[in-house]
């Protein structure tokens, strides 16, 4: 009896990360996503084309100091969320990445956070609220994975 | 050419200062990305902000790079294969909202092709030198499995949606 071989199910996955270093970091964990249909998001206009990506969204920058922008981005990222359904959310922080799990999580998609390579000797802020909804949570230094009980698999560089 | 750049979001007038006040002994143009600092200099080109594709085009012209220890820098020199030299933000002197640039630097130090200038009295002998080791890319052997995890991730989880 032959077996039906099931090719992957090809996924919806919306990757996000803060301008700069953040969506850098991003940017070297494309090889992951493989042929599934990433949307990607960002708070810097230019940075995805300087990538050779098309399909991107910039949304508003913010971080805990900005509470009113934070806003802002909740409401640009949600209406992509809702509107694009992702399966997975993938982010390398920070607070907008932190938005877009939440908000994930709220259509059932599940998370993976990947703490930036720049916290070496602790998770950031929104890592460790993102720790508690995410369903993969990585930090890229040993130390930090170990004493703050996250996975430790490597790191961008 | 130098290129500095401090990011985008918070100024660094302790690192572009003290470019500026070598700008006389270096002899060398100077283009900084000094983020919101409305200070005047007269030795360096700055300019608050530049697009991601005018930054690639410095840092590619650039014979070297000066910036803080954001990770963006760091990845971006090493696709460039350019000699980065580095200034940690500091938490005690309002520089950043913690010390993780300190912590960031004192982890990375052994790059090669990654010099940390701890103080900015360190920078003058930094930028004399013209045998500054270059950034490579890395081999990829750490970046190999965390891609591994990711993709299993991503692709063996349920599929509830259609």
């Amino acid at each position: 009896m032959t077996r039906l071989t099931v090719p992957p199910t090809r996924r919806r996955i919306l990757a996000l990360a803060s301008g700069g270093g953040h969506f850098q970091q991003l940017m070297k964990l494309r090889p992951a996503f493989g042929d599934h249909n990433v949307h990607y998001m960002t708070t810097l206009a230019g940075l995805p084309e300087k990538f050779g990506i098309t399909q991107a969204t910039i949304i508003p920058e913010c971080n805990a100091k900005t509470p009113l922008r934070a806003v802002g981005c909740a409401v640009a990222v949600g209406w992509r969320v809702f509107y694009f359904r992702p399966h997975v959310v993938v982010t390398t922080g920070a607070l907008p990445g932190l938005i877009a799990v939440a908000l994930g999580r709220l259509v059932g998609a599940r998370a993976i956070w990947v703490d930036s390579i720049a916290n070496a000797e602790t998770l950031s802020a929104s890592g460790h609220k993102a720790r508690r909804i995410v369903d993969l949570c990585i930090s890229q230094w040993p130390a930090v994975a170990e004493s703050e009980k996250v996975q430790y698999h490597g790191s961008i560089l | 050419m130098i290129f500095v750049t401090v990011g985008t979001q918070l100024p660094f007038p302790r690192l572009i200062d003290a470019v500026d006040a070598l700008s006389s002994t270096l002899a060398e143009e100077i283009v900084a990305q000094v983020g919101p600092d409305r200070s005047q200099r007269t030795g360096i080109l700055s300019y608050p902000m530049l697009r991601p594709d005018e930054i690639a085009t410095y840092m590619s012209q650039a014979r070297v790079v000066v910036a803080h220890a954001g990770i963006g820098t760091i990845l971006e020199c090493q696709s460039l294969g350019k000699p980065l030299v580095i200034v940690p933000r500091r938490f005690d002197l309002g520089e950043h909202r913690n010390d993780h640039q300190m912590a960031t630097a004192h982890q990375l130090v052994d790059l090669n092709g990654l010099h940390v200038a701890w103080d900015v009295d360190d920078l003058g002998n930094l930028l004399a030198r013209t045998d500054l080791e270059p950034l490579r890319q890395s081999d990829g052997k750490r970046l190999a499995p965390l891609l591994q995890v990711i993709g299993d991730f991503i692709d063996d989880g349920p599929d509830t949606r259609s």
